[in-house]
């Protein structure tokens, strides 16, 4: 699986060209081209990768997110090519069809495996395969024909206060798409709905312990739902940025085995929002260093460069292994289990 | 509008707190886990519910608390009918359970899950001060802001009321409380429960102890096979009378020492100097344990669950690495963490999780017979197993232990807790082991196959084979040893002669006071 994703992700798309010649000056600097495009890059990883960390924490394992991502992109480019309206309402219209699409294929696998108890890696897998780059995103889109001619209406940059050209924070702060600040937003209100609000106790509880959640009045399977289907809609809105942002022409497997970078950035992240932050961008700037080292003439092995994520994946799983970290950080206790409340 | 159903339980006009008609709960499969029960709490009463394991009393605290649905039979709250759709129905009723699993959240603090069960009654500022206020009123100190896997078994149990308390259970149901106390601990809880009932609320409290029940409730329901043997006023009881109603047969009440025909001998053959080793939370679990069993003894180990019993069992049963110290077996000194080697230096082992580490539980009876002895002959010959010879010894071994079971092929893990543990007792036996290691034995098992186990243990004993026995249950201690180690917090804090123990003073030692040992107590130098 680790070869099939390094192949997908060496198809990773050039940076855009609105991206690379923003600012002047200082704002040219190498440190903050990368800045820019971890950010950029990071996005996506940073929707999908805070749905999947709400499903987690319900105790929820999906699997299924970049299949997910896929068929969010799907919508948002259809819903691209043939809403009609000022732009503005069709890239709304692309990415409220991302989400619902996403948090329907998300559905799927709750009803799987919370109602009919299906093991929770199977599922997943399934639903990734199903909608993956050899499946129905692909079948739609070429049904579609979504492959003919550029997304027409796509996720502009705005410049937020005119503050665009500032020294080094315009371009990082005031020089974002929609998607981009909503997701700042996002990471700000999960982690007080997780650690300070009471549904987020709840949902925590019912992540580590659902027998407890169960004996308290706590809704176990309502709750698993919610959060599986909200995880889904983050995972189409991440999806979505790649024809909207990323890449304007469409395909077939477009996100490139982002889903998966997804899935390990929220272990990367303890769970934890802010962290997921953190993680996101240092991915997204290791998606982009080697396309922008070699723009700058710098020689590194663009190889070593690419395997760096998969890399500090791998050194992650295994700290957070230890006795010591699953104590402390760990993957919430119920993690890709069933609750079945009379069970014997 | 409420509407008041008769009732014959209260005296004073007051209807019952609890008054449970009928009760009938089957699982799938056809097994009935309650039959017709009938139950009536009155208002400030602690009520025992006493039976056996597997008489159907979890099942029927389930019914109470909405865990679980009856399939039929009523429910009133003081004289109230209720139906429970979930547990949320329960707790708005009034009902408090504390399971005999905690339901604790263990990264959360103390503090968090009693928050769990508030539902925006209370803000999270507040949630330490009403764990802080409770303990106070209550007697039930712990720490708010502790997080529960840093808490003590007794102490987490004090949580568990406290959240009960905190949803202002009126009727709080405790489901074998006991079994992971000391004896002193055990006794502060009936304190706690007293004051209790002195304000009004009232208690279910279920025990398989007769000695409990008695110390503790007012009256008692007992239950046996699903089945309620009626309610009696205990005061007015026999322990004999509860006993029989029980078992349904009359047994033997005593504690007294199973017989054995041999004493020990001067023969050490297992000897655990100084062993040390982490838990799974890398916490110091053994602290320098100095132990000796020789031939023809049985050395009993008791402690309160938790305080270093598995890891050294697993330690002398090489399933865990230790951080210093020696183990030798019949002579042979084993190092590093290697079951094998332990198993061919002659021990005998009988972990405490009996089905899944003890035995394959998809395998069928045969080969989990065979798993300590395909390697040799007559069970094997060169690479290839005799499978006929594994039936033939299946078919013997189930013979002579007793295993009830439709055939050797029959998985074991759909065996009852009794016949595993033969099943288990038979194979480990059957290799003529020096040493035994028993954790937990008993556990679990119905009042007949406790007896059978006893006396394999002894039996095993009387052979010449050192048993070393670890367990929770004093009783099964004081029944089956020739001396006995107290472990306290990863150390042996005393050992004595079966003659000369005293349940007080055990008691003492588990809870790790020392204060009344006079003599200088067989301490690890830690």
């Amino acid at each position: 699986m680790i070869a099939a994703l390094t192949h997908l992700l060496a198809q990773v798309p050039d940076a855009p060209t609105t991206v690379l010649t923003s600012g002047r000056g200082i704002n040219d600097n190498l440190f903050v081209i990368i800045a820019i495009s971890a950010i950029f890059y990071g996005t996506p990883l940073l929707l999908a990768a805070l749905g999947e960390m709400l499903t987690e924490r319900s105790g929820i394992l999906n699997l299924g997110v970049e299949g997910m991502m896929l068929m969010g992109a799907v919508a948002a480019a259809w819903t691209s090519i043939h809403a009609s309206g000022p732009g503005w309402s069709v890239v709304l219209q692309a990415l409220v069809a991302s989400m619902v699409v996403g948090g329907l294929t998300a559905l799927l696998h709750a009803v799987l495996v919370i109602t009919f108890r299906v093991e929770q890696i199977v599922s997943g897998l399934a639903i990734t395969i199903l909608a993956g780059a050899a499946g129905l995103s692909s079948y739609l889109a070429s049904t579609w024909e979504l492959a003919s001619g550029p997304v027409p209406h796509r996720l502009d940059l705005l410049d937020v206060g005119g503050l665009a050209d500032t020294p080094v924070v315009g371009p990082l702060l005031f020089h974002q798409n929609v998607l981009t600040y909503f997701s700042w937003l996002l990471v700000g209100f999960l982690w007080w709905y997780l650690f300070r609000s009471r549904t987020g106790l709840h949902l925590r509880a019912v992540g580590e312990s659902p027998a407890t959640a169960d004996a308290m009045g706590i809704h176990v399977n309502r709750y698993r739902y919610v959060h599986t289907v909200i995880g889904g809609t983050l995972a189409g809105l991440g999806g979505a940025f790649f024809p909207l942002a990323i890449i304007p022409l469409w395909s077939d497997g477009v996100t490139g085995g982002r889903g998966w970078i997804a899935l390990a950035l929220v272990i990367f992240g303890f769970w934890r929002p802010e962290l997921i932050l953190a993680g996101a961008y240092l991915f997204g700037a290791f998606s982009s260093l080697s396309l922008t080292l070699q723009a700058r003439n710098v020689e590194v092995p663009t190889q070593l460069l690419d395997s760096l994520p998969y890399l500090m994946t791998i050194i992650v799983l295994v700290v957070v292994s230890t006795g010591w970290a699953r104590r402390r950080v760990g993957a919430p206790a119920a993690l890709g289990t069933a609750y079945e409340r009379e069970a014997r | 509008m409420p509407e008041t159903t008769t009732n014959d339980a209260s005296a004073g006009g007051r209807p019952p707190a609890l008054a449970a008609r009928r009760i009938t709960k089957r699982f799938p499969g056809g097994v009935v886990a309650n039959e017709a029960v009938d139950l009536d709490v009155a208002p400030g009463e602690i009520h025992a519910l006493l039976g056996e394991n597997g008489a159907g009393k979890s099942t029927l605290s389930n019914c109470f608390t909405g865990l679980y649905r009856p399939d039929e039979g009523t429910l009133a709250v003081d004289g109230v009918p209720v139906e429970f759709h979930s547990p949320g129905d329960a707790i708005v009723s009034g009902f408090g359970l504390v399971h005999q699993h905690f339901r604790l959240v263990e990264p959360f603090t103390v503090a968090e899950n009693v928050l769990l069960g508030e539902h925006g009654r209370i803000r999270r500022s507040e949630a330490e001060a009403r764990v802080a206020e409770l303990g106070d009123r209550y007697g039930l100190e712990v720490d708010p802001s502790a997080r529960i896997w840093q808490l003590s078994v007794g102490q987490q149990q004090r949580v568990e009321i406290i959240k009960a308390l905190s949803c202002e259970a009126k009727l709080l149901i405790l489901d074998e409380p006991t079994a992971v106390l000391t004896p002193q601990e055990a006794e502060s809880l009936f304190e706690v429960l007293r004051r209790m009932t002195a304000e009004g609320r009232s208690v279910i409290f279920i025990s398989h102890k007769l000695d409990e029940v008695r110390a503790v409730a007012d009256r008692v329901t007992v239950l046996r096979g699903g089945r309620s043997e009626g309610t009696h006023v205990v005061a007015g009881t026999a322990s004999r009378d509860l006993a029989r109603l029980m078992v349904g047969r009359d047994i033997d009440l005593g504690t007294g020492p199973v017989p054995r025909q041999q004493r020990p001998t001067a023969a050490v053959v297992l000897r655990v100097e100084d062993l040390r080793a982490t838990g799974d939370r890398g916490e110091t679990a053994l602290d320098g344990v100095t132990l000796d069993v020789r031939a023809h003894e049985v050395l009993g180990v008791c402690g309160v669950s938790g305080n270093g019993q598995r890891e050294l069992a697993e330690v002398i049963a090489g399933m865990r690495a230790r951080t210093a110290g020696t183990v030798e077996v019949a002579g042979t000194v084993l190092t590093g963490a290697d079951p094998r080697a332990a198993h061919t230096a002659g021990l005998g082992h009988i972990p405490e999780d009996r089905l899944h580490t003890g035995l394959s539980p998809s395998l069928s009876i045969e080969d989990n017979l065979a798993l300590t002895a395909y390697r040799r002959p007559p069970l094997s010959r060169g690479p290839f197993l005799r499978r006929t010879r594994f039936r033939a010894r299946a078919i013997e071994l189930m013979e002579r232990y007793d295993v009830r079971a439709p055939g050797p092929t029959t998985p074991t893990r759909v065996l009852s807790g009794g016949n595993v543990q033969k099943v288990l007792l038979a194979r480990e036996l059957s290799s003529d082991p020096k040493v035994l290691l028993a954790a937990s034995p008993t556990r679990g098992l119905d009042v007949g196959a406790i007896e059978t186990v006893r006396t394999l243990l002894a039996e095993a004993a009387d052979r010449g084979v050192g048993v070393l026995l670890l367990s929770e249950d004093l009783d099964e201690i004081l029944s089956l040893s020739d001396r006995i180690a107290v472990i306290y917090e990863g150390r042996i804090l005393a050992v004595v002669d079966r003659a000369d123990a005293d349940v007080e003073e055990l008691g003492l030692l588990m809870g790790g006071d020392v204060s009344h040992l006079s003599a200088t107590p067989a301490r690890g130098s830690a």
